[in-house]
């Protein structure tokens, strides 16, 4: 795994290349996300257009939105603990940022190749809770305090059976490196049967079902938004915030959202990678350098596709109660995700 | 008479805690919550003040008034008329049920009684109030517990009934169609086979709902068990309309009572439900919309001819006298006690809402709840600010 490119890039280049690879890794599928099913496929669902009228069938009501906020004064509340009040939107967007480094998006095209990134992915993900958590605390708002809390309390509770459903696939693969995991999803073979490779939903589809659920605790979406819950506590940690750090809110939610459901994809639908016996590929430093290109765009469709599905249920279902939310990640979702760590190496040593 | 006063005294040092720590460092232990004057969940300006222990409502207690507009005062400077320009505003989704029991009050004074035809058109359109309010109960049921997509469901079919009144009555929102002796008009020609088409479209989103949201197990949990009022309680606090039918109540002002309308003309079940949580309640809504279109279907069929209007004198005086009329509005029950004293206007009007006595149980129902039950439980009482506050 050599990276060959054309010309010599030194390393501030690199670095400079990384940064902005990482805001478009991040902003590019937030906006898309934002404008197709926040804005259009919510609509269609629920009969109404949805925004026409900014460009060609609305496309860009994102940017005017953005335009809005950015004008907007960025109000502290006077008994708000204003420092940390300032810096809690940023730790949510930074833990997005800082989630995006280690997905492999091509043979060649990742940030870091790092040994033990399911690990640190997990680890990354759940700093955003601390963000959300000192937002509730600092705005002095009764409503964000039960938010903070409330949002606390469920990204504890479902960063469990999210790590316990990764396991098994961590089993399977024999690796925490995401790129090995790519590797043995699409060199894989069903049964000697190698036309489509291996991906790991197959096997772990209970897996999957319960990360997938996490992921959806996780983004505080319907049907567990009651860290936000509007009906109730106004907007949860997000009450007082306004103008642009309530668009870092904004674009943390929708961008955690893609950047799950790309390690969703990773871990359980086979990552960048097509099945490797279509080329005659064996190992990845036979695979072809279009794929660097080609990679993305397969990755971007499947995010698509888990994000296209974590918005249909945002959008259908109504919120669990805080305490039936509990009861449903450590009576339900933990004890399958054990069972299911269990049957995979069981089956793992005897097969 | 002691807990009264104990209550009064509770409520007064809420208020004044819950005004006092608004500035003041949040408070571990025994946290007041002030949900609205606004609020998301209140539909208005309903504030509700409410100590919490973590998230458990020790003590709850309604705050109605920031949106009073003195209704019954105002109904003493006008004309009968023009009273009902006003008295449709109460219950501003359901408004011309609102009309119907202040004018069959002054018509009980006035000792006439509207054509048959005008009563059946006068029911018609009552139930078609009832569809249009309740209809929307339906949606902001979804929106209330985090759906967002029953509440544009609920309005895209509300919009047919608002243009069924809006083609009888001109008003979408505030008709103000009712006369004293009958109607303003006839109603337009289509407009019966228009309303057959609509009943049978509300009853495919009667069906929608149903399978949406009804059939959702997160709405289940969060509503069966959820709120619980017994029988007896309900009667003590005087609620009325599909609330006290939820509590396994039979009763029902269309049936129970016979009035210059054309109820007793058409076969109608009055569904009731033994659980009387919030499940319940929503439930026996949803059957109370089927039921309706059921009911405006029948009347249809029925409709007599003749004038709509009855012999009234050109400038109405109401001779001296006291009437007391209610009828079971979209809300619960409605009256109207009328005093006149042969003047042009009313002496005095007391409004009976149905809202104000609903929502008058929640410092009983609201103890020992999670703040999440809260707003579903005042979601499934089901209240309306203007009818709460007049």
């Amino acid at each position: 795994m050599i990276v060959q490119l054309a010309v010599e890039v030194p390393y501030w280049g690199q670095s400079l290349l990384r940064v902005l690879g990482g805001l478009v890794a991040v902003l590019l599928p937030a906006g898309t996300i934002v404008y197709l099913f926040l804005f259009k496929m919510m609509s269609f669902m629920q009969s109404r257009l949805g925004p026409m009228e900014a460009g060609p069938f609305g496309s860009m009501q994102l940017f005017a939105e953005v335009g809005k906020w950015l004008q907007k004064e960025d109000i502290v509340p006077e008994n708000a603990d204003a420092r940390i009040y300032k810096i809690a939107p940023i730790i949510v967007l930074v833990s997005t940022f800082l989630l995006v480094v280690v997905i492999p998006f091509g043979p060649d095209a990742w940030f870091t190749n790092f040994s033990a990134g399911v690990f640190y992915a997990l680890a990354i993900g759940s700093v955003s809770v601390i963000g959300i958590l000192v937002a509730g605390w600092s705005s002095a708002n009764k409503y964000s305090l039960l938010g903070g809390l409330r949002a606390a309390g469920q990204l504890i509770a479902y960063e469990l059976p999210m790590v316990l459903a990764v396991v098994g696939v961590v089993i399977q693969a024999g690796s925490m490196n995401l790129q090995d995991i790519v590797m043995a999803q699409n060199t894989g073979e069903i049964f000697g049967w190698s036309g489509i490779g291996f991906p790991f939903v197959l096997t772990q589809f209970v897996g999957f079902l319960i990360f997938m659920i996490a992921v959806q605790a996780e983004l505080t979406q319907a049907p567990f938004d009651m860290p936000i819950a509007e009906s109730e506590l106004v907007s949860g940690y997000m009450t007082e915030y306004s103008g642009f750090r309530f668009l870092m809110f904004f674009i943390g939610e929708f961008a955690t959202a893609g950047v799950f459901a790309l390690i969703a994809s990773v871990l359980f639908l086979g990552g960048w990678g097509i099945p490797f016996s279509w080329f005659g590929w064996e190992t990845i430093d036979q695979v072809d350098n279009w794929m660097n290109i080609v990679g993305p765009l397969i990755m971007f469709t499947k995010m698509m596709v888990l994000t296209g599905i974590i918005m249909w249920v945002r959008f259908s279902y109504p919120r669990f109660r805080e305490d039936q939310l509990q009861r449903f990640a450590w009576k339900v979702l933990i004890p399958l995700s054990l069972a299911n760590i269990a049957v995979t190496a069981i089956v793992k040593v005897v097969v | 008479m002691t807990m009264l006063s104990e209550r009064q005294q509770l409520s007064y040092i809420a208020s004044q805690a819950a005004d006092a720590r608004l500035n003041v460092e949040l408070e571990t232990e025994g946290m007041t919550l002030n949900i609205g004057p606004q609020h998301p969940a209140t539909h208005g300006t309903l504030r509700i003040i409410a100590r919490l222990d973590g998230e458990q409502v020790v003590w709850a207690e309604p705050s109605a008034g920031y949106m009073h507009r003195g209704y019954e005062k105002l109904t003493e400077v006008r004309t009968f008329p023009q009273v009902t320009t006003l008295i449709n505003r109460i219950d501003w989704l359901g408004s011309f049920a609102n009309e119907v029991p202040f004018i069959l009050a002054a018509e009980k004074l006035m000792e006439i009684e509207a054509p048959p035809r005008a009563q059946h058109i006068r029911t018609i359109l009552f139930e078609l109030s009832r569809i249009a309010n309740v209809g929307l109960f339906l949606g902001d049921l979804g929106v209330q517990m985090g759906a967002i997509t029953p509440v544009f469901l609920a309005f895209r079919d509300r919009e047919y009934v608002l243009n069924l009144i809006e083609g009888a009555t001109g008003g979408r929102f505030h008709p103000n169609f009712d006369r004293i002796g009958g109607l303003k008009d006839d109603l337009p020609q289509g407009w019966i086979d228009e309303t057959r088409q609509v009943m049978k479209k509300l009853r495919g989103f009667c069906d929608e709902i149903e399978d949406l949201l009804f059939g959702n197990e997160i709405f289940q949990s969060r509503t069966r068990g959820i709120g619980v009022i017994p029988a007896d309680v309900a009667r003590q606090y005087g609620l009325s309309g599909a609330n006290l039918r939820a509590s396994g109540v039979d009763w029902d002002l269309r049936r129970d009572q016979s009035l210059p309308m054309a109820w007793d003309k058409v076969d109608f079940k009055v569904w009731t439900h033994p659980d009387g949580d919030s499940w319940a309640r929503c439930w026996v809504r949803l059957q109370e919309v089927r039921e309706s279109t059921k009911i405006v279907d029948q009347l249809l069929d029925t409709m007599p001819a003749g004038p709509v209007m009855a012999k009234v004198p050109r400038i109405i005086k109401v001779p001296e006298g006291e009437a007391w009329v209610s009828t079971e509005n979209p809300l619960g029950e409605m009256g109207y006690y009328v005093v006149s004293k042969g003047d042009l206007g009313p002496f005095r009007v007391k409004i009976r809402s149905a809202s104000f006595n609903n929502i008058s149980i929640t410092p009983w129902l609201l103890k020992g709840v999670y703040v999440p039950d809260i707003i579903t439980i005042l979601a499934s009482l089901y209240f309306i600010l203007g009818d709460i506050d007049r």
